[in-house]
């Protein structure tokens, strides 16, 4: 199964619209819980990120029966350094993103903890390409 | 600790999910910082939180868990109800300060997760 979202940058309201839905799907699937959580955790740090950091990207899930391949292709100033980036605390994110709950340099580290294959992909000036993969057993 | 109970400890209201105010919960996490609360592997906490905004309980919804203090007389916006509604998610209000509503909880034997 494929399915594709997207996402605004600096649409706070919206983030996590994406996550929430196909979280209902995989509950449809009667994926694990446990294995569910993880994967939502993931994608929606993630595209809090593309709303926080970027300025428009597409969010697609690949299903298939032994797991999840999520990729968030955003436009937007991409990151420099993602080594740094990829470090607990680092962050940039402005006031807003702050007073929305995040911005503490903590969701690329999570990301990170709950996948099970994690790729970033990005060129400066032009966006990022997050790889997530997450396998159901 | 029942959530009834737990409502009336920190002169609470629920506002939303009264229904389960039956449930009981065990364990409490007590964030402004949505991050944090979504580095939680368990599902059985309730959220002690001073932000009212749809993003708290979106992370409550990712986390799969299903119970919101929100203290110092924090508005819940309609989209935050609705939401969380749609999630069956449990709102109670308080008055008083995050650290006071901790307080009480803590004494009252509300267990902490770390
Ligand atoms: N999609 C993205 N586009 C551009 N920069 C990003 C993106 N995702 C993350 N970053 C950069 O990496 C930093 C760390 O990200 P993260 O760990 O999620 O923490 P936070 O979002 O709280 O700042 C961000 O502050 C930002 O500088
Ligand atoms: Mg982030």
């Amino acid at each position: 199964m494929k399915l594709e979202y997207k996402v605004e940058g600096g649409d706070f309201t919206a983030a996590g619209f994406a996550s929430s839905q196909i979280k209902k799907i995989l509950k449809q699937l009667n994926i694990d819980p446990s294995v569910i959580k993880r994967v939502v955790i993931a994608l929606y740090e993630a595209e809090v990120n593309i709303v926080a950091h970027a300025y428009r990207g597409v969010i697609k899930a690949h299903i298939e029966s032994g797991g999840i391949t999520l990729t968030l292709e955003d436009e937007g100033p991409g990151i420099p350094d993602v080594e740094m980036a990829m470090t607990p605390g680092f962050s940039t994110a402005t006031k807003a993103v702050r007073e929305m709950g995040f911005g503490a340099g903590m969701g690329l580290p999570n990301i990170s903890e709950n996948a099970d294959s994690f790729n970033i992909e990005t060129i400066v000036g032009k966006g990022t390409t997050l790889t997530i993969g997450i396998k159901f057993k | 600790m029942n959530l009834g109970d737990l409502c009336n400890l920190v002169g609470g209201t629920a506002v939303c999910g009264t229904a389960r105010l039956g449930d009981s919960v065990e364990y409490a996490f007590a964030s402004d910082l949505m991050s944090d609360v979504l580095t939680i592997k368990s599902t059985d906490f309730i959220l002690i939180t001073g932000l009212a905004n749809i993003q708290s309980i979106r992370t409550l919804e990712m986390s799969d868990a299903s119970y919101m203090l929100l203290c110092r007389g924090k508005e819940v916006t309609p989209e935050m109800l609705e939401l969380a509604e749609e999630n069956g998610i449990v709102i109670i209000t308080s008055p008083y300060s995050l650290f006071r509503c901790a307080g009480i909880l803590y004494s009252a034997g509300l267990k902490p997760l770390y």
